[in-house]
């Protein structure tokens, strides 16, 4: 616990200042540097901001964007909104699955580095199906440019 | 010009009540509820509560303030079918074992049911899959069958600012949790038992050790003694017909002895002998220059609070062991019987529980009872409580004062100790014994004395947030207090969670705390030796055994230390 820096988050709360209201901003910096949330955030904002772990852990809980699990270094993002659902994202999610060894509950390869997750809608309808890789966009994908995407990542490290 | 609302066709005059639901009540109309609770924030969670207006809309009465000119019905067809319907979804998902479970007639689910004649649940129930958490020495969660009502959350948020517990997940997978939903034990928790003491269902309830007492006094090779804690005494009485807050430690004695306690001692003795030693070390640390202000040190949630959210503060508390200790000690090291000895104490607390089993107090507690549970085993063993002839506990701890009696209610422990403290300060015989100033049921009572030319200034104080609030000025050095008293319960130990239960509603109507607390005061003002240093008990107790307040031997089994809580 010693050796966990904490600059992001006091860099977060400088910016956002110590209010109970400033949580969620103070959350999401943090979720966007680690791309979860790790345990040492807890009792470190619950100091400084003067609130209980437990109820961070509530609001933490509460919002599907906040994970408590820590992701890998590639986070892949499949729509399942109306729009991709008809055209086809279920294969290509499932074909994802397999080729990490992944499924609905196991969301993150063991090595750190695929995490596979759903979402409700990207708002990338007219580029259905669309998936995301680290919030960039991958427009009009098929199983097959999925497999190869993560090939390649996989090939560069 | 006075406003007016019309509920259920009767004009109801508007003076100032917070909500359509308490209007209501003032008419007559008691409208059902779950989560609402008038010491709390409106949290608007069970909709039990609602209304339907003219135009047949419907609307909260906990969450919606009075309007001059509302018409509305509290019971209509179509509130009565949402009723129906709110009830039936809570039972679908609670387990509903009533028979086994310890509000078993306090419950306000039940109690619902039954009142709304719920008939048949039509959905499937795995509520009683979910496993409890009995990892705390003081309280059991069964989420099995908690309704959400989130009482507990804002009990130990909003009045006790302890935060063990919070709401977490979300929809139909929402729960109370603690951080990471680890065990109570593992939370910030500090065993007040606040939260069972609001539970309208047996989610949260205070841990039962009666069984393991029942066994030690069926054990013919073991002496089983107990001690009864003043607000126990002032508690139990409403659970066998007598008027709330009446004294009735005589038929209690006489009960424990029909069950078959060895030894019956009262802990007032015990709260005597904390007066001795603690008026000591207050006038010690005054005149000496100690660290001040000093803290009281009776409260064991108030020690477990202090020992993590103010481990800086800790030099301040009072180094006392609490009443409890005291007595227990005594009774142990001057016992001289050749059986096993087993001391029990009856406490209105939850809490006590957990300071029972600290390591530094080396088990002289055996077992801590909460008053319900001894209503319960009473109740079991079959004694008519109502009919008992009275008698007196047990010598040679049989002597005690008024000022002792006053321990449990806010502001007693202070009392108490001013009597002696001031008579030591001056050297003269006071007169007036009554601290009129730090009595009552307000959270916070400051008072400043002359003594002698030398200004003492003290505060009373219930209620942990209180405690915070306070323990936060003396960290900033903003108060020139030299004594301050905190009990964590709203009220005091009177109102403690060991006590039997009180409705959400019994207990804004009347003023519950206030009555128990002045059942003690009356005991008090009663007897004709009100300062402990004049127990003749207590002073052959020193000149027997500990020789003299303050002694060596008096600091080994009266006081003990403090740690910071482990992170």
């Amino acid at each position: 616990m010693s050796t966990f820096d904490y600059t992001v988050l006091d860099r977060a709360i400088e910016e956002f200042g110590n209010a109970e209201s400033s949580l969620i901003s103070i959350l999401q910096s943090a979720q966007e540097h680690y791309r979860y949330l790790p345990r040492e955030v807890f009792p470190y904002l619950a100091e400084k901001l003067n609130i209980s772990e437990a109820k961070i852990y509530g609001v933490a809980t509460f919002y599907e964007n906040f994970s408590l699990e820590q992701k890998g270094k590639y986070v892949i993002k499949v729509c399942d909104g109306t729009a991709c659902h008809v055209r086809h994202s279920v294969p290509i999610l499932e074909a994802l699955r397999k080729e990490l060894g992944l499924s609905e509950q196991k969301k993150t390869t063991d090595d750190l580095m695929f995490t596979v997750e759903t979402v409700a809608c990207l708002g990338a309808c007219s580029s259905a199906p669309a998936i995301t890789l680290n919030n960039e966009i991958y427009p009009t994908m098929t199983p097959e440019m999925a497999v190869a995407l993560v090939k390649s990542l996989k090939e560069n490290g | 010009m006075s406003e007016y609302m019309i509920i259920d066709g009767i004009k109801v005059q508007i003076e100032g009540e917070k909500n359509v639901l308490e209007l209501a009540r003032k008419a007559g109309i008691e409208i059902p509820a779950f989560c609402y609770d008038p010491d709390l924030s409106i949290y608007g969670a069970c909709r039990m509560c609602m209304f339907e207006d003219e135009r047949g809309r419907l609307d909260a009465s906990c969450s919606c303030k009075p309007r001059d000119g509302m018409v509305i019905k509290t019971n209509t067809p179509k509130l009565r079918k949402y009723r129906k319907m709110i009830l039936e979804l809570l039972l679908a998902n609670h387990c509903r074992d009533c028979t086994i479970c310890h509000m078993s007639g306090k419950c306000k689910l039940q109690e619902f049911a039954y009142k709304f004649n719920i008939e048949g649940v039509r959905f499937p129930n795995n509520a009683c899959a979910l496993s409890p958490d009995s990892s705390s020495n003081c309280i059991i969660r069964e989420p099995g069958k908690c309704i959400l009502c989130g009482k507990c959350v804002r009990i130990c948020n909003e009045i006790q600012s302890v935060g063990a517990i919070d709401y977490a997940f979300r929809g139909s997978k929402m729960k109370i949790a603690t951080a990471f939903d680890g065990d109570i034990a593992n939370s910030p928790c500090v065993g007040c038992g606040q939260c069972a003491a609001v539970c309208p269902t047996g989610a949260i309830t205070i841990r039962d050790d009666a069984d393991q007492v029942w066994k030690a006094i069926g054990n013919p090779d073991i002496e089983v003694s107990v001690q009864v804690a003043p607000a126990v005494r002032v508690g139990l009485g409403t659970e066998f017909g007598f008027a709330e807050g009446e004294n009735v430690m005589g038929k209690l004695v006489t009960a424990l002895r029909e069950m078959g306690f060895d030894k019956v001692y009262d802990t007032n003795i015990g709260a005597d002998l904390t007066i001795m030693e603690e008026s000591n070390e207050l006038v010690q640390r005054v005149k000496n220059g100690g660290k001040l202000p000093m803290f009281t040190s009776c409260c064991p949630a108030w020690i477990r609070f202090a020992e993590d959210k103010y481990p800086d503060l800790l030099d301040n508390i009072s180094t006392c062991k609490s009443p409890m200790q005291m007595l227990a000690s005594t009774i142990k090291a001057t016992y001289t019987g050749e059986k096993k000895h087993i001391h029990v104490a009856i406490m209105p607390c939850s809490a006590k529980k957990d300071e029972a089993r600290r390591e530094k107090f080396g088990g002289a507690v055996d077992y801590v009872l909460s008053t319900q549970e001894v209503v319960r085993m009473i109740r079991e063993h079959g004694i008519h409580f109502k009919y008992l002839e009275e008698s007196f506990p047990d010598s040679p701890f049989k002597e005690y004062t008024g000022a002792s009696v006053i321990f449990g209610a806010t502001g007693g422990v202070m009392e108490a100790a001013l009597r002696t403290a001031v008579e030591t300060l001056t050297g003269k015989n006071l007169d007036c014994v009554e601290f009129k100033e730090v009595r009552g049921m307000e959270g916070v009572k400051e008072a400043e004395y002359d003594v002698n030319g030398l200004k003492v200034k003290v505060a009373a104080v219930s209620g942990l947030k209180n405690a915070a609030m306070v323990c936060d000025k003396v960290r900033a050095g903003e108060c020139d207090y030299q004594f301050i008293e905190i009990m964590s319960c709203p009220g005091g130990c009177v109102n403690g969670a060991g006590q039997p239960f009180v409705d959400a509603f019994k207990r804004s109507d009347m003023d519950y705390k206030g009555m128990r607390a002045k059942g003690l005061y009356d005991t008090d003002a009663g007897m004709s030796n009100r300062k402990s240093h004049l127990n003749e008990s207590i002073n052959a107790l020193y000149d027997n055994f500990f020789g003299k307040v303050g002694s060596h031997k008096a600091h080994e089994l009266l006081h003990t230390s403090y740690e910071p809580k482990k992170k």
